[in-house]
């Protein structure tokens, strides 16, 4: 029987994978590079952002709780300043 | 089969993998970036010895993983030093060929 | 149902192909993406071989500056991606490598299928020179780099001086004692500002944390240093600091500190434990913290100045 915590990590970690595949769906199929980017960004913030929930219940000493916490913000961050950047560059190369 | 086992035959094949690209691509960035596979194929070997050597108490043989750790930072600098030098190259020449013909012929064409 | 032999073979075949999309794609830049790549995925196998010291350094060292490396080499060579037909190889040398490479691959795999079943290993005598009076340390990769094969990792520091030396040799002679070009543009954008701004006293937080947990923990002084490293270079490209010159003394004090700590010690250990490169008992974790934290900065100078190139006479950006 699985308990109640172990449901909620999977299903956490089931949903963040689907937004990962999701947002590998959307790099592959959009038309166009700035598009591609949007989904991928917001997909795979979201996503990881889940992981983390499911993977919080887990931890063994709460520390590590605070610093997968940190980790997605840390990527956060970085995703998305990175994403503008990318995006500042097609925009005005239109590749 | 083990991981140990699967590991170590994504190294050999990462090994002719690069060695493929290293002989065959005529731009000197890209041979760097195929000896770098090379490396990292040669390292996964080494990984899998460490992993092997699981012995006294440990999972691991700390040994080889160590000589890992050293070996990626040296490909680093190595890498580093190879692309000052292209860099020289096409800041004195204008162009990056390692053809030993190409500084004989005429300059580039256009075309193709 | 065990699903981890599923997932190594779903992770080993990515791996071999993010590797043939790195060696046949045709751009250089969709090859170096795809290497960073490839470097992130093969810091997974390093996970699944119980290796978290050599994932922390592939993540951040081989794939990570070595990225950032390449990528900076490619923009500075951008204007030849128009330039001269290169002469490609005719398909009988083509048929010849892909023979020979097959041949070299399969040799390596019977090697490795070929291993003894007993195998042997350092491991008994890395704990005993790890946990005995030498070291005292929790993790025994920290203890093996700084106590047991402590040699090896000065000479290594050492080689790193040696290559930031040729990149500086690279540069024209008058422009011996300048400044690199910077690492970013003019007018960074204010997304680079504020990246820089929020990431770089985060990193460099994690990146002594790293440092200190990597006697006991996965970590260590590489993995911290080039944490550091990352963050210095992060806050040049936007333009908070520029690539230094390279005949300033406190650059040239960092560079050196690391081997040269690491040497006293060395040296010293004749008089204080008898040896050439032993600790003294009971004394030996600090003076082990002591030389790798010399060696953090070290490794934290020797890596932008790597990716930042040789001094130049005006800048180009």
């Amino acid at each position: 029987m699985i308990s109640l915590l172990d449901l909620f990590s999977l299903a956490a970690i089931g949903a963040g994978t689907f937004f990962f595949v999701a947002g590998t769906v959307g790099l592959l199929r959009f038309p166009d590079s700035l598009s591609r980017l949007h989904a991928l960004t917001k997909a795979d913030n979201l996503g990881l952002g889940l992981v983390v929930l499911g993977l919080i219940p887990r931890v063994e000493i709460s520390l590590a709780a605070l610093k997968l916490i940190l980790i997605w913000g840390l990527v956060l961050t970085s995703g998305g300043s990175t994403a503008q950047l990318i995006g500042r560059v097609l925009r005005r190369g239109r590749k | 089969m083990s991981p140990s086992t699967l590991a170590g035959l994504v190294g050999a094949t990462l090994v002719g993998l690069g060695l493929y690209g290293l002989v065959l691509h005529p731009h000197p960035l890209r041979k760097l970036l195929a000896f770098n596979v090379i490396g990292n194929g040669v390292f996964l070997v080494f990984g899998i010895i460490a992993r092997r050597g699981a012995a006294a108490g440990l999972s691991f043989d700390p040994v080889p993983q160590a000589m890992v750790i050293t070996g990626i930072v040296v490909a680093f600098a190595a890498s580093a030093l190879a692309v000052a030098l292209i860099l020289g190259l096409y800041s004195e020449a204008g162009r990056v060929t390692l053809d030993p013909d190409a500084w004989t012929k005429p300059g580039p064409e256009e075309g193709k | 149902m065990n699903i981890l032999p599923f997932l190594d073979i779903l992770l080993a075949s990515l791996i071999v192909t993010v590797a043939a999309s790195t060696v046949v794609a045709r751009d250089l830049f969709a090859a170096v993406v795809s290497y960073v790549a490839y470097g992130l995925l093969l810091a997974f196998v390093w996970i699944r071989l119980y290796a978290p010291d050599v994932a922390l350094t592939e993540a951040a060292v081989g794939s990570g500056v070595t990225g950032v490396l390449l990528i900076t080499a490619g923009k500075r060579l951008a204007a030849i991606r128009k330039a001269e037909p290169e002469a490609q190889p005719g398909p009988a040398l083509k048929w010849l490598t892909g023979a020979l490479a097959v041949l070299v691959a399969c040799a390596l795999a019977a090697a490795i299928l070929m291993l003894p079943d007993v195998p042997p290993s350092l491991a008994p005598e890395a704990v005993t020179a790890a946990s005995g009076p030498g070291a005292g340390l929790g993790n025994p990769i920290t203890a093996v780099l700084i106590s047991y094969r402590s040699f090896d990792t000065m000479l290594e520091k050492v080689v790193l001086i040696l290559a930031v030396v040729g990149v500086w040799s690279i540069g024209k002679d008058a422009a011996w004692g300048n400044a690199p070009a910077p690492l970013g543009r003019s007018r960074p954008s204010p997304a680079m500002v504020f990246l820089a701004q929020i990431l770089a006293p985060i990193g460099t937080l994690i990146g002594i944390h790293i440092f200190w947990v990597g006697a006991d923990a996965p970590g260590g002084a590489f993995q911290g240093g080039a944490l550091l490293a990352a963050m210095w270079m992060v806050a040049m490209m936007a333009r908070f600091d520029e690539p230094p010159r390279i005949d300033a003394k406190w650059l040239r004090l960092g560079l050196v500190a690391g081997p040269a700590v690491f040497l006293v010690v060395g040296l010293a250990g004749i008089s204080m434990a008898g040896n050439f490169f032993a600790y003294p008992p009971g004394f030996a974790k600090p003076i082990i913290i002591f030389i790798e934290a010399f060696m953090v900065l070290s490794i934290a100078v020797a890596l932008p100045l790597l990716v930042a190139g040789p001094p130049s006479e005006g800048y180009e950006t």
